[in-house]
């Protein structure tokens, strides 16, 4: 095999690489050994293919080592042999082996985090804890460190709520809840235990939870499934014994972490306290955080630290406090338990008396359970006395069954917020203790009732690693200073008792296991700072290193699939994907070998999550059918070395593409061919884009994705079609008019369409000369159809894409179009005319599709056009719309703005005749689809040409129980041929966990995610029904959803007084819903062009997720005080963050509005603008000021960076605040009231008088 | 006199209904396929959309028999047929063409859910209306 190649390929990414990779990279290409043998093996299913040419895998250097991805990095941006760039790619497209360019470039450097198992970073879950648990752990404080490690899952959750920063509320949540719990629980808890667990779970919370744990236990998927459960499980058992169970638990890898935390304690509660330091981590932060508050702060911080800390950081505390308590009584004992639990131990009271009382109060409580039990359970009672409130109730019902108490208990801990499992378990519990049974189960019980009880799944599946030895601990500690502790921090934290403690310990565990509540009316700063991470996706222990999809890629609306369709049902909210299946990416491991492997049943493609059965087996992850390995698949190319599956790139990463051989070729891999369509009507010319568009094309001609056999062709229309024959002979193009516009005809299809490297300079002179041509005065008439009719028969024979641009209504020939927006009734309630007014564009469209031509149109419209029917010429075709209303060349920033769409759409990635299949495991279905395409079949789209900016949409239905599953696997397959003339396979799997609770399922949302789909629905629902019925939808989504949370906690109706709660995972989404109804497809009462609402409900079906969050909510920054390293805050969107003398930049993702009020310093103005005061800056202005001056080039490297993650960089506009067009602004603030539609605050008071 | 205009409605009305059932039946089957990835939708819409109307149309005629006939039973069993057809053409997607199945919509899972089940269910009513017909045909020579 032509080895060499990579190195070059290498080479131009970083010699470093070479020397490091190098060799595997090489080994790759040669499979010394193996590759002759395998060539000649047999291919097994899939090698089929004649293509035996020796295997070779080519991957980006990251693929094996983080040094690499790194690498790939930096790389990527030159290396990427990205398809798109011609020159750029040494072409990998040589199917030999030669070809190294495993790496696709993407032009996006910026995401370089795709690969789950290049890049650690991006992907929590990969790296086991390393790198991100530092960096928590330190911000949030000692026990994050501990946490961090075994519950990197926890942290993940933790740190979207609220920023470490917060420890104040932290603090209070900790003390109070702890004391106060400890107190009341005990008489009340018993009765308030058993109804909570019965109302939540008693459809199958109990029992469901018990199975599931008990097993195999969800909670114990996250580590492992049932098997690795088992194994810990043993641990744990064995472990009863202190010490083994921490020791156990410890296992994770945080311990080492933990310990130090725990180191502090003294030294005999060391061991007990290492334990309940990993155990819980949480536990071990609470016990310190008695010290202070800060041990509370760590949960909590953990979670907060995303949010804004002031904001969140109060109402929940307040909130829940308050509102909880009732029920939150019962959370209390599950608090002071896991006080006990960590600071239980001596450390707890010697160090700190906070710490004491806590673990006084679980102790008390403990003992009392305790004693009543005998010793010899000792490790169940332990768990439950102490551990046991919290933890024990989880894992104690199927721990007991099962196995030994012990390991339970351990999980116990974590059961804190599983109390409510507790309460469940409680009974099982007993079987440790009869004695112990009740005692501890009265205690589950309060705190089953709080929040903690939806928790137990994945608190479980967390804590039970940790956890397990904390009980222990904490029972021996417990019986040992069972009182003191207790008053002491009762005393201490006396005020935090009247707040609630109860509520506060409940929230704190419920931190800690991601099950936070927010009170909304409360929080009056919802919207984090800075980005949170999203939330991590926690696979069982078989797969918790499993590389999963990059969140950008690939991402559903929950984070853990509900196992049962009525369990979707009760939690309201919509299942679905999102997926960007062409992104561009930095590190993409490229695959070629003779036979690509994939099941036999399903035809599913190998990837990380599949099981091995031994070394000659897989059983698929979607289907379950067991399957032979081909035997090259052992081959491992980095190592040159037989053996090990699972070190090859199709297992190591989620995202992989493979070079298809020639079985997944219907025909020859076609050329790139591309036809412009150009719309020279009256009203075209006066806009005068076809001079930029002419200009922009002639600069990009030598970066149009293609090969030596790319062709180009252009037709112009108006009354008639014009085309331009390029023949060889000729030296100048020549014109030829067709008039009969009802009948096209192509007069010389070979002339027509030329090789655009052999007629270069035709082209250039074409495209000097067409503005020109066109420049006169002409009939207002437009033949779209015709000329859309001409383009479909000249590109029919070898596909490739259409481009159209389209100024006015097509008014002549086939596919006229009659006016139907009425100007007057622009802003009226009701929308009309959403529906394409005749099927011609869609017929069109489905022609195109069959014939693999998609059809993109760029509509510069100054009048109505009626997009709606238009825009099917795109969208059944896979095509693009792009929309700039009011364009006219003669305003500069509008013919830059097409410049720039233009210069981003013609040299970008393009896939030629593709399909993309998805496919879902067992038991789930596509229900509906969201995007550009045609729908051949329940799972396959048929994409005649794919770009990188696409995205796409899919609604799910669970048709079956999933209860027996550990996980579900969703697997997207684009087949495409690249610009190159080379058939590819990108193939994104997501694994995504079982959630058997309500709770569960409410507090693994994935907000931006929902908002994402609602959007693509919402605009489905317009059409089929009416804008008010689709505003209704959603606002009603909201309704529904913290309905069901509030039956999810079990509060019982009226109890939440004046509160509204969401869980911490949907905290946004009323604000994010509100936006969305305010977007210019959704809004009514404001005049809005018919145009402009379709361009944006277009939008919002193809945008991936990132541009359509941004859409939708755009961003908000303080720009007065920029530096070079920190990014500023994200402000919410109202005008009271506007402050009088600020400077404010509104990123929408088309448009950065530069906002300046005008009490903004002069200093500040003559840094950054260059004028010195504030009447001297422009109305409104279209772009900044170039400047030296150090503000000037500050903020212009923050729009660089802005403009980073977006396919073109978006318009500039510069306005005062006394602009007449400050509306451009103002209108954006969409949490303020505007005439008839709701404020934030008003939003919220629809939605808690309607939820019920 | 045995033989009298009910009778040869009723008999009509057999006939036509035995080709309402074989629609039916095809319609059945064609959307099976679409579930199963067999057919394309494009294909199948284009072979079910011309069925459409002659189905509508053979349905109506048999009614407006029933009507002149006075056979009022019959004739008030087949009306909200008659209306949800109606209805359903009116409501049918934007197309040139005759016919109700749009290749882009057909895939959509609550459409072809609806389609489903709507061909099983008018199969039922056509199966009963069939014997319906025959006892009344066999009434109708009797009375006479």
């Amino acid at each position: 095999m032509s080895n060499l190649p990579p190195n070059p390929y290498n080479s131009i990414p970083g010699p470093p690489q070479m020397n490091a990779y190098g060799g595997p990279q090489m080994n790759h290409n040669q499979p010394p050994l193996g590759q002759p043998n395998y060539s000649g093996l047999k291919a097994d299913a899939n090698s089929n293919s004649p293509v035996h040419a020796p295997v070779t895998l080519r991957q980006d250097n990251a693929q094996y080592g983080q040094h690499q991805s790194v690498n790939n990095y930096n790389q990527s941006s030159n290396s990427s042999p990205a398809f798109n760039r011609p020159g750029a790619v040494p072409i990998s497209s040589a199917l030999p082996p030669s070809m190294l360019p495993p790496m696709k470039n993407n032009p996006m450097p910026s995401s370089a985090s795709h690969f789950p198992n290049s890049i650690i970073p991006p992907n929590v879950p990969l790296s086991t804890s390393s790198p991100k648990p530092v960096s928590n752990v330190n911000t949030s404080s000692p026990y994050p460190p501990s946490f961090i490690p075994p519950g990197r899952q926890i942290n993940d959750n933790a740190p979207p709520l609220i920023p470490s920063s917060q420890s104040l509320h932290q603090p209070v949540m900790n003390g109070p809840s702890g004391p106060p719990a400890m107190p009341g629980p005990p008489s009340s808890m018993p009765s308030q235990y058993p109804p909570s667990s019965r109302a939540f779970s008693p459809p199958g919370v109990i029992p469901p939870t018990s199975a599931i744990f008990g097993p195999p236990g969800q909670v114990n998927s996250m580590y492992g499934p049932p098997q690795p459960g088992l194994k810990q499980g043993n641990a744990p058992l064995t472990g009863p014994p202190t010490p083994v169970q921490r020791s156990s638990p410890v296992v994770t890898g945080p311990p080492p972490n933990v310990q130090r935390p725990v180191g502090v304690a003294p030294p005999v509660t060391s061991a007990a306290r290492p334990i309940g330091v990993n155990g819980g981590s949480s536990f071990a932060s609470i016990p310190q955080v008695s010290q202070p508050n800060l041990g509370l702060m760590g949960p909590k911080t953990n979670i907060p630290p995303v949010g804004p800390n002031p904001s969140l950081g109060p109402p929940l505390n307040g909130p829940p406090g308050p509102t909880m308590q009732p029920g939150a009584s019962p959370s209390r004992p599950l608090v002071p338990p896991s006080n006990p639990l960590v600071s239980g131990p001596p450390t707890g009271p010697q160090s700190l008396p906070p710490m004491g009382p806590p673990p006084g109060i679980s102790r008390g409580p403990v003992q009392s359970s305790q004693t009543g039990l005998p010793s010899g359970p000792t490790m169940g009672p332990p768990s439950y006395a102490s551990m046991g409130p919290s933890v024990p109730p989880i894992g104690h019902p199927p721990m007991n069954p099962a196995m030994p108490p012990g390991p339970q208990g351990l999980q116990g801990p974590p059961g804190l917020q599983s109390g409510p499992v507790g309460l469940q378990s409680g009974p099982t519990g007993l079987q440790s203790g009869p004695t112990m049974g009740p005692q501890s189960l009265p205690p589950m019980g309060n705190q089953m009732p709080a929040p903690g009880a939806p928790m137990t799944n994945q608190p479980m599946s967390n804590m039970q690693p940790r956890y397990p030895p904390m009980p222990q601990s904490n029972y021996n500690q417990g019986q040992v200073q069972p009182p003191r502790p207790y008053p002491q921090q009762y005393n201490t934290h006396g005020v935090t008792q009247q707040m609630g403690n109860l509520s506060v310990t409940k929230q704190g565990f419920d931190q800690l296991w991601g099950h936070q509540n927010v009170d909304l009316l409360q929080t009056r700063h919802i919207l984090p700072e800075y980005p949170e991470d999203l939330p991590e996706i926690r696979l069982g222990q078989q797969f918790a290193d499993a590389p999963n999809c990059s969140p950008d890629v690939f991402r559903c609306t929950v984070n853990r699939i509900p196992e049962t369709n009525n369990l979707l049902q009760k939690s309201r909210l919509p299942l679905g994907i999102l997926i960007h299946p062409f992104k561009d990416l930095n590190h993409l491991p490229v695959i070629q070998c003779a036979s690509i492997v994939r099941c036999r049943a399903c035809r599913t493609y190998i990837n990380p999550f599949v099981y091995f059965l031994d070394s000659k087996r897989w059983k698929c992850n979607l289907c379950f059918r067991v399957n032979d390995l081909p035997e090259e698949f052992q081959y491992d190319p980095v190592t040159k070395s037989y053996g090990d599956p699972s070190r090859r790139p199709e297992i190591k990463s989620a995202t992989i593409e493979f070079i298809a051989p020639a079985e997944y070729m219907l025909r020859p891999p076609q050329p790139a061919v591309y036809l412009f369509l150009m719309d020279v009507s009256q009203l075209a010319r006066e806009s005068g884009y076809l001079e930029v568009f002419c200009k922009t094309l002639k600069n990009c001609l030598d970066q149009l994705p293609g090969d030596a056999r790319t062709q180009v062709g252009f037709i112009c229309f108006d009354a008639h079609v014009h085309y331009y024959l390029m023949s060889d002979d000729a030296t100048r193009p020549k014109e030829m008019t067709v008039l009969d516009i009802d009948d096209v005809f192509l007069p010389s299809p070979e002339s027509l369409l030329v090789n655009l490297q052999e007629r270069r300079e035709l082209v250039n002179e074409l495209l000097n000369v067409l503005p020109r041509r066109h420049a006169a005065p002409a009939a207002p008439a437009s033949a779209l159809g015709a000329a859309l009719q001409a383009a479909y028969k000249l590109m029919a024979p070898t596909g490739g894409r259409i481009t159209v641009f389209q100024t006015c209504l097509p008014n002549v020939g086939p596919g006229a179009l009659q006016p139907r927006e009425d100007p007057n009734a622009r802003s009226s309630k009701e929308v009309a005319h959403l529906n394409p007014a005749t099927d011609f564009y869609k017929r069109l469209a489905l022609d195109c599709s069959g014939a693999q031509v998609a059809v993109d149109l760029f509509l510069l419209n100054s009048q109505y056009a009626d997009l709606a029917t238009l825009s099917g010429m795109s969208k059944f075709s896979a095509g693009t719309v792009y929309h700039i209303p009011l364009f006219n060349a003669a305003r500069a920033w509008q013919a830059d703005q097409l410049k720039r769409m233009l210069n981003r759409y013609l040299t970008r990635k393009i896939g030629f005749e593709a399909v993309m299949r998805v496919r879902c495991t067992r038991g789930i279905t596509i229900h509906t689809f969201h995007g550009n395409f045609f729908v051949r079949s329940t799972d396959l789209l048929s994409l005649p040409n794919v770009s990188p900016d696409a995205g796409f949409g899919m609604q799910l239905a669970i048709e079956e129980s999933l209860t027996d599953l550990q996980q579900v696997c969703f697997q997207a397959a684009l087949l495409y041929t690249s610009s190159k003339g080379e058939r590819r396979i990108r193939v994104h799997t997501l694994a995504l966990p079982i959630a058997s609770t309500l709770p569960d399922v409410l507090h693994s949302a994935d907000q931006q995610c929902i908002i994402g789909l609602l959007s693509k629905m919402a605009v489905d629902r317009c059409a089929s029904a009416s804008m008010s019925e689709a505003k209704e939808a959603i606002m009603n989504v909201a309704i529904d959803v913290l309905s069901a949370h509030r039956l999810a906690q079990n509060l019982p109706a009226g109890a939440a007084g004046s509160a509204l709660h969401a869980p911490a995972s949907l905290r946004l989404l009323p604000l994010y819903l509100l936006a969305l109804l305010k977007r210019v497809a959704f809004r009514t009462g404001t005049s809005t062009r018919l145009d402009d609402r379709v361009a944006d409900m277009c939008g919002m079906k193809t945008s991936p997720l990132s541009q359509l969050l941004r859409r939708v909510y755009p961003d908000l920054y303080p720009v007065l005080e920029l530096s070079e390293e920190d990014e500023p805050p994200r402000l919410q969107l109202t005008a009271e963050r506007i402050n009088s003398t600020g400077a404010y930049l509104l990123d929408d993702g088309d448009t950065l509005i530069l906002y300046i009020c005008h009490g903004a310093s002069p200093a500040y103005l003559s840094d950054t603008f260059g004028v010195t005061s504030f009447n001297q800056l422009p109305d409104e202005s279209r772009s900044l000021p170039v400047l030296d001056s150090p503000g000037n080039q500050v903020l212009h490297a923050f729009i660089e960076r802005l403009n980073d993650d977006r396919p073109y960089p978006a318009n500039m506009l510069v306005l005062r605040d006394n602009s007449p067009s400050r509306m451009l602004f103002t209108e954006r603030l969409v949490d303020d009231r505007v005439e008839s539609a709701f404020s934030y605050y008003e939003f919220l008071q629809h939605i808690k008088s309607q939820v019920k | 006199m045995a033989f009298s205009f009910p009778a040869f409605s009723y008999i009509i009305a057999l006939i036509v209904d035995a080709f309402l059932i074989f629609f039916s039946i095809f319609h059945v089957i064609a959307f099976d396929e679409l579930k199963t990835d067999y057919k394309n939708p494009i294909d199948q819409c284009n072979s079910l959309n011309p069925l459409v109307l002659p189905e509508y149309l053979l349905h109506l005629i048999i009614n407006i028999l029933f009507l002149l006939s006075g056979e009022w039973f019959s004739l008030i069993i087949n009306i909200p047929l008659i209306i949800y057809h109606i209805h359903r053409y009116r409501t049918r997607p934007v197309m040139s063409g005759p016919g109700l199945y749009d290749p882009t919509s057909i895939m959509n899972a609550d459409v072809l859910t609806v389609c489903q089940r709507e061909g099983w269910i008018k199969l039922a009513f056509y199966l009963l209306s069939f014997f319906l017909y025959l006892y009344g045909m066999i009434v109708v020579l009797i009375a006479a």
